[in-house]
């Protein structure tokens, strides 16, 4: 039969058995509730090793894609192993870059002592002695350093420090990938809604660049919003990507997002959806284009929790 | 004769009808408030759950759980007007979907044999 590690330790599995019954088993609480692959609660993520395809069933492309499965459904054929959803490798950094992209925000970039595989548009956590922040990453797998962009924080120790003393070729761990804010390429004709304020736009740039790279086809909204127009940044870059890739339309704006979105009458049915950025704008903007007939499993979502609390977001 | 679940359609079927439910349980002034601050794709996750509950499909909810996962709303005020609303929107989206009436009543029949395990109601009928 075949076998899981998790948590450093193996688990047999016996014929028929589910990896949520076999952990159980063998004294492991595991978070479930239906039992039958439908609630989600026992997500779980496989590192090496297939899911069974029974048990990413329900499941978005994105998660799939990660390895996410249903442990109470996951009946496995062959050698797994597995974490919880929100397990992540971490990785010695150093500061490359350190540019102003406008009065409050920094692009920040990093190159990594190990190879740190993520999808554009996902985040890590930057770890400093006694601290930890999210950050979502703004550049390609393909390009030689980590991007993202750092808006200063009044008060804030991590952004402080970025903004303030920290120089090139000074240290720090990150931890990650993690999110499932990206691309994927199921219909390369699908219009695409991207939708970030602030420093929300940086796993936007990711993600734009990401489907282009893969050969996106269809129309690209971007939108960026910002109280005042300071906050709008990188606007030339984006303004060029638009006007050299007709199915790109890039809309910076001061007027609240939902309000820019669905002034226009639009089908939003076919469409997918990338919201990033303060939680109570992703929330709105979720909730509005779902009731405009976005599909839920469309709709791909980061919401930049305040301090720390990022990690506990699964999805 | 084939089962309720499959008459409906199956695994498709429940795809199919989530958003359409979920999406007037999110605009029914009635019931709305109870759905406000919960994660919308795990609120959709659980709409689907349930409502493969009420097609008679696979899923393995004790009444123990029934109770545990509504006890909070029920604290919160939940009671039969807010099941009935849900019935009434279930019964709305298939129709909407065209499943015949009859069936429809065998879904609702299924919806309100939970009914007094969601309101904590006597004793856990089957714990």
């Amino acid at each position: 039969m075949p076998e899981i590690r998790y948590n450093g330790r193996a688990f047999g599995i016996h014929a028929g058995e589910t990896v949520l019954e076999a952990l159980e088993r063998q004294g492991e609480a595991v978070a479930h509730s239906c039992r039958a692959g439908l609630c989600q609660s026992c997500l779980m993520r496989c590192s090496t090793g297939m899911p069974p395809a029974e048990a990413q069933k329900g499941l978005k492309d994105n998660q799939k894609a990660q390895g996410y499965f249903l442990s109470c459904v996951a009946r496995p054929e062959q050698d797994l192993e597995i974490g919880l959803p929100g397990d992540a490798l971490r990785v010695e950094a150093a500061i490359a870059e350190l540019a102003r992209l406008s009065e409050t925000v920094m692009r920040v970039r990093l190159t990594t002592a190990a190879a740190l595989p993520y999808r554009a548009g996902q985040y890590v956590t930057f770890l400093r002695p006694g601290l930890s922040r999210s950050y979502s990453i703004a550049s390609l797998p393909e390009e030689r350093a980590l991007e993202f962009h750092v808006r200063r924080i009044e008060g804030g120790q991590m952004s402080g420090w970025l903004h303030g003393q920290a120089a090139v070729g000074d240290t720090l761990t990150i931890q990650g990938p993690l999110g499932d804010c990206f691309y994927t390429q199921r219909d390369a004709a699908q219009p695409l809604l991207l939708a970030g304020a602030g420093t929300g736009l940086a796993p936007l740039y990711g993600i734009v660049r990401d489907a282009l790279r893969q050969g996106h086809t269809g129309p690209i909204l971007l939108y960026h919003g910002a109280r005042n127009a300071q906050g709008l940044y990188l606007v030339d870059e984006l303004r060029s990507l638009a006007a050299s890739h007709p199915q790109v339309a890039y809309h910076p704006t001061l007027t609240p997002l939902d309000e820019a979105i669905l002034g226009g009458k639009r089908d939003w049915k076919p469409w997918r959806g990338y919201f990033c950025g303060d939680p109570a704008l992703v929330n709105v903007l979720k909730k509005k284009l779902f009731l405009a007939g976005m599909p839920m499993r469309e709709i791909f979502a980061d919401a930049f929790l305040p301090a720390a609390a990022k990690p506990a977001a699964l999805l | 004769m084939p089962s309720l679940y499959e008459r409906l359609g199956g695994a498709p079927a429940v795809d199919a009808a989530v958003d359409i439910f979920y999406r007037k349980v999110l605009q029914d002034e009635r019931i709305s408030r109870f759905f406000d601050d919960v994660d919308m794709e795990r609120q959709a996750a659980k709409q689907k759950a349930f409502l493969t509950m009420v097609f008679g499909g696979p899923a393995n909810y004790s009444g123990l759980d029934m109770r545990k996962g509504h006890a909070h709303l029920v604290s919160r005020g939940l009671d039969d007007s807010h099941v009935d609303a849900v019935v009434e929107l279930l019964g709305q989206t298939l129709q909407e979907l065209g499943v015949p009436q009859a069936d429809i009543e065998e879904v609702a029949k299924l919806a309100n044999s939970v009914r007094d395990d969601v309101l904590s109601r006597g004793s856990s009928a089957h714990a």
